[in-house]
């Protein structure tokens, strides 16, 4: 069992999932990033691997893996920073990451190195569950690693119930149909319904959340929230010397 | 289904390896909509009745298959002129834009985004958006922008917004990256009209269709002038591909007929400056469909370069990796200089401007070794009203 899946094993409810971009701001505070967000209680970390095309991404996110990019920030330096990482935090460390960029690594690679350096998890959001089942299945499926799907609130309950089944992560709730960043008013109707579908994994909520009030929500609905452009913000701002008042501000007195 | 159909027609969306629809689950409701219903929109009588009467009376279809005397002199080869650049608005491109808008407007979609790079596209999109009456966005590269103002200020004309791609390397990738985030931002109002034959499925299949009335002319066309239908060889200039789609398909699986592909090598094909992306490419996926790509060995996109705008881009369209890769299509690099002497040379044998784009073609014919008898077309995808400042400063160095 990877350390995601003991965490659900542990912990049902009020999980803080943060997101980064691997390499930003500075090419190597990936590593005091995710200590900080560890050591304030965040109880997973989502390491987005840079792209030069993130189709599914607003400005912000897109921003700051073009200056990761700027930096130098690419596969191999990112499974070394986690195998550091990895000497002092057990913290789940999921890593987000367009297909492309694994299918030049090569995808059997790729899985090594993630199973060696400490990678528990991963989200693929441009894999597609059909060509992922028809293709790629046998191959993460013989891994160590937890694969998590995307559902929007348009996806119809086959498709989410397709997913479920071949997922051993989390599924990945997408707030509204709009990419990252996006600030729309979420459903309640929609998390209503997805809760009510009975799936066999846990259920995070993403995109969009930026406060207290929006970790709450998906809190109140589902086992927890994903953090991302506001923390991408937050850090452009205010520096990676106050982690631990962002994570404090969202948590408040929980 | 397509029986013993090789190249033509995509498998599960598939052209062997290449194609798919890579995307994520928040453009999929955008995508599985047209996906399941374009075939059946394109087969509507009214449909159909619709898209010919455009062709014909707007567009001005058939375009002619002319031979042409003093360049078939010059090469001792037959030469004919597909005459894609006689189209309205002056480039093959308004084929696509028009059976577009018609199955944007049979999925009750009032808002239409497009893509462009030197502006041909986004010219032909805005045009039938004026046409039907429907709100254009059209992003381009900020710096497509300041290189391709004359198209910019017709799009305006035309009544569409042109948005400024700022993202990345401000580039015809940017604008498609946007267009594409536009979609998953507005789902429901907007159909987003690709320029190419590339992106997810079901677009490089319905683009194909739509640009495949070029070789239906051709079939007739030189049967009329030859007493054959099928030429010794076609040749197209390829981008993302449309035009040499539309060129070569209904004589995809007559392989008696050679399909020759000719792409821009830019500066030269190994030096850094090129856009001839299935020598220097590989497999690798861009914009939701698995084909061959510029890119680094880490898999981010690499900018590519070429002295025309419209063939400037890191990947080509999923069939035309299956046609080059299973050896159905060969392909031929053409350097910057000599696609540009080739439009020289062009104007004053036949008193035609070709686009630059169509301009890599013709010099294609230096590369082939072409017979006395052999019966060559050539798709002149477009005019080139567009290039005369690049002719002109080229010219001015040399
Ligand atoms: C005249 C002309 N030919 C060819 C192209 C290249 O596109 P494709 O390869 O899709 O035909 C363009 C693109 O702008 C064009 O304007």
């Amino acid at each position: 069992m990877n350390r995601l899946q003991q965490l659900f094993n542990r912990k049902a409810g009020n999980i803080l999932n943060i997101y980064v971009t691997a390499g930003y701001p500075g090419l190597h505070d990936t590593e005091s990033v995710v200590l900080s967000l560890a050591e304030a209680g965040v109880d997973i970390i989502e390491l987005g691997i840079p792209y030069s095309d993130p189709l599914a991404d607003g400005e912000t996110i897109q921003a700051s893996s073009q200056q990761a990019l700027a930096n130098g920030m690419g596969l191999s330096l990112l499974f070394k920073q986690v195998a550091r990482i990895r000497l002092k935090s057990q913290i789940p460390i999921v890593l987000m990451g367009y297909f492309n960029q694994m299918l030049q690594y090569g995808i059997p690679a790729f899985i090594q190195h993630c199973e060696t350096s400490g990678v528990d998890g991963l989200i693929i959001p441009d894999l597609p569950i059909e060509i992922y089942q028809r293709d790629y299945a046998h191959l993460f499926g013989a891994s160590t690693l937890s694969l998590s799907f995307l559902i929007t609130p348009q996806t119809p309950e086959a498709r989410i119930r397709k997913m479920d089944e071949a997922s051993n992560g989390f599924i990945y709730m997408v707030s509204v149909n709009a990419t990252t960043g996006t600030e729309t008013k979420v459903s309640t109707e929609y998390f209503e319904r997805i809760k009510g579908m009975g799936l066999k994994n846990p259920r995070l909520i993403g995109f969009g959340i930026k406060d207290s009030a929006g970790y709450n929500q998906a809190c109140s609905y589902a086992d927890g929230a994903i953090i991302g452009s506001a923390f991408i913000k937050f850090i452009a701002s205010e520096g990676i010397g106050k982690v631990k008042d962002f994570v404090g501000g969202i948590r408040g007195l929980e | 289904m397509q029986g013993s159909v090789k190249y033509t027609y995509p498998a599960d969306g598939f052209y062997g390896p290449f194609g798919g629809a890579f995307i994520p689950e928040l453009l999929q409701p955008c995508v599985e909509e047209l996906r399941s219903q374009y075939l059946s929109i394109m087969a509507e009588p009214s449909f159909l009745h619709q898209f010919e009467a455009l062709l014909k009376d707007y567009v001005g279809r058939p375009t002619p298959l002319y031979y042409a005397h003093r360049l078939s002199k010059h090469y001792q080869s037959h030469i004919y002129l597909k005459r894609e650049d006689l189209c309205h608005t002056g480039a093959h491109k308004v084929n696509n834009t028009i059976g577009q808008i018609l199955v944007a407007q049979r999925l009750g979609k009032q808002r239409i985004i497009a893509e462009t790079g030197a502006g041909q596209h986004g010219v032909a999109t805005a045009t039938v958006c004026a046409l039907m009456g429907l709100e254009c966005i059209v992003y381009m590269g900020e710096k497509d922008i300041v290189r391709q103002a004359p198209n910019v200020q017709r799009m305006k004309m035309l009544g569409a917004e042109v948005r400024p791609a700022s993202s990345g390397s401000k580039t015809l990738k940017d604008a498609t990256n946007e267009a594409i985030r536009d979609w998953i931002n507005n789902p429901s109002d907007t159909h987003y009209i690709i320029g190419s034959v590339v992106g997810p499925h079901p677009y490089p299949d319905m683009v194909s269709r739509f640009q495949s009335v070029i070789s239906q002319e051709i079939l007739w066309q030189l049967k009329e002038k030859t007493g054959n239908e099928n030429p010794t060889r076609i040749i197209a200039c390829v981008g993302g591909g449309s035009n040499a789609a539309g060129a070569y398909f209904h004589y995809l699986e007559r392989e008696s007929v050679e399909l020759i592909s000719v792409e821009a090598g830019g500066m030269g094909v190994h030096s850094g400056k090129t856009a001839a992306t299935s020598q220097i490419g590989t497999q690798g996926v861009i914009h939701g469909s698995m084909t061959l790509l510029m890119q680094t060995k880490d898999g981010q996109i690499v900018e590519p370069h070429s002295i025309s705008a419209g063939l400037d881009y890191p990947g080509i369209g999923p069939m035309h990796a299956h046609l080059i890769q299973s050896k159905r299509a060969k392909v031929v690099a053409i350097e910057d200089d000599h696609a540009v002497k080739a439009a020289f040379l062009m104007a004053k044998l036949e008193g035609i401007i070709p686009a630059l784009e169509s301009s890599h073609a013709l010099a294609a014919l230096d590369e082939l070794e072409l017979k006395p008898n052999d019966i060559n077309v050539i798709n002149l995808s477009g005019r080139g009203d567009k290039d005369l400042n690049t002719f002109m400063n080229h010219t001015r160095h040399e």
